[in-house]
């Protein structure tokens, strides 16, 4: 039925930007992205019949997100390789005050630069979270993760992406 | 509330995901524990400063329409992946195409002679392809796989386009030798048939009109766009052949 168009669009289109903020954090250039922003919707297309939610956008991005993981499977292989172990990291955060004060110094360039060079887990749920202002449990049905494991992921991304501010900040 | 439970349980209160109660219990703490409060605005300012200062990549504007194009248009029947159906858009284009067709196949009908030889190239390329069972150097029917493998090959990288949805599986792509310099050999299939997609870059960035050949039982579609010329041979009918052209077009007049 072309009513299954329509209804398509008016769920999906929407979140075009979504998808595309997400694809293009995830593969760092557009023309990838705008690759998979289009594969991830031919995707959802056909898996429509299958979406019985409310959440259109969370759906949506679960597609586009595992639409870039199996590019990068098979272009960036070494990427996905550039994993975590969440035990051997775990350690408190000082809390130090030249830390806040890089953070207000932190330009725009510098930002992205910090961003862009933090492993996949750590930079999708940052953009998810901060950009897309996903919930917890949004954050868990996108990712697939259990909705214990997001605060603790988030924790370490913030963790791990001052860290690389600090990085950038220092090569500067 | 102590200072570990509050540290554990800081980015779920900064999240605003955890209850109130628990809430209540670590803005307690927090006014309380200087430590605890230096580590909470220094999350604090993390979070503002990822929310305004980080790139927002907002979808460019004609993505939608190439998506609202690419999107298979359902009819009375339900869609059959594998089978080609050709939507009104791509039926709209290729009857576009076949006015641009009639029309540069008129202008041009003196000037062919001089694309003669190209043309028996361009045939003999094709048949060679399919004789020596040499159709792909790299076969793959992923386009990020077709694309990158060109370079170091070729002094140009061709735009190598997925159309297994609209029918016309990619299955690969090799070098060739035509027109006295190397060019990309695309190959797509659609049914039983082969096509071979020839690019290689032209001097002039003038768009020319689409022309049309039959030779030997051949049918050959070829244009030039944004310096690069195009040719496209298949035993395929002809029909057939000028929507597989129209789809390579559209990505272009999308943008």
């Amino acid at each position: 039925m072309a009513d299954k168009n329509r209804r398509f669009e008016e769920i999906a289109l929407p979140h075009l930007s979504s998808a595309y903020n997400l694809a293009r954090w995830l593969t760092r250039n557009d023309h990838d992205a705008e690759d998979m922003v289009q594969e991830a919707y031919l995707r959802a297309f056909k898996f429509f019949d299958s979406f019985r939610g409310d959440d259109g956008r969370a759906w949506l991005l679960a597609i586009v997100r595992n639409t870039c993981y199996t590019w990068l499977k098979q272009n960036r292989v070494q990427e996905l390789h550039d994993s975590f172990d969440e035990e051997e990291h775990a350690e408190a955060d000082s809390g130090s005050d030249p830390q806040t004060l890089m953070l207000q110094n932190a330009d725009k360039r510098l930002l992205d630069l910090a961003l862009e060079t933090l492993s996949l887990e750590f930079r999708e749920i940052l953009i998810m979270r901060e950009l897309e202002d996903l919930s917890y449990k949004e954050i868990a049905t996108v990712a697939g993760i259990p909705l214990g494991t997001v605060m603790s992921r988030l924790a370490r991304a913030r963790k791990m992406l001052r860290d690389s501010l600090e990085r950038v900040m220092q090569e500067k | 509330m102590n200072c570990n439970e509050t540290r554990n349980l800081m980015h779920g209160h900064l999240d605003k995901e955890i209850d109130l109660v628990r809430a209540v219990e670590i803005e307690k703490h927090l006014e309380g524990c200087a430590a605890c409060n230096a580590v909470y605005s220094q999350e604090t300012a993390m979070r503002s400063a990822i929310r305004e200062r980080v790139s927002y990549y907002a979808a460019p504007q004609w993505l939608e329409a190439r998506i609202r194009a690419a999107l298979p248009k359902q009819g009375k029947k339900a869609i059959d992946y594998r089978q080609p159906s050709l939507n009104w858009l791509g039926f709209a284009a290729s009857m576009a195409f076949a006015v641009v067709i009639t029309w540069g196949v008129a202008l041009h009908f003196n000037a062919a002679s001089e694309d003669e030889l190209l043309t028996e190239e361009i045939i003999s390329g094709h048949v060679r392809s399919l004789m020596a069972d040499h159709l792909a150097d790299v076969a793959s029917s992923d386009q990020h796989t077709v694309k990158p493998w060109f370079n170091g090959k070729l002094d140009f990288s061709p735009e190598v386009l997925d159309l297994t949805t609209q029918g016309f599986p990619l299955i690969g792509g090799r070098l060739d030798y035509i027109n006295n310099r190397p060019v990309a050999a695309l190959v797509y299939g659609h049914r039983k048939h082969f096509i071979n997609l020839f690019i290689w870059p032209e001097e002039s960035r003038e768009k020319s009109l689409v022309r049309t050949k039959t030779k030997q039982g051949y049918n050959l579609i070829h244009w030039k766009d944004s310096g690069m010329a195009f040719w496209v041979v298949s035993d395929l009918q002809e029909k057939e052949l000028m929507q597989f052209a129209s789809l390579l077009q559209q990505p272009a007049t999308a943008q």
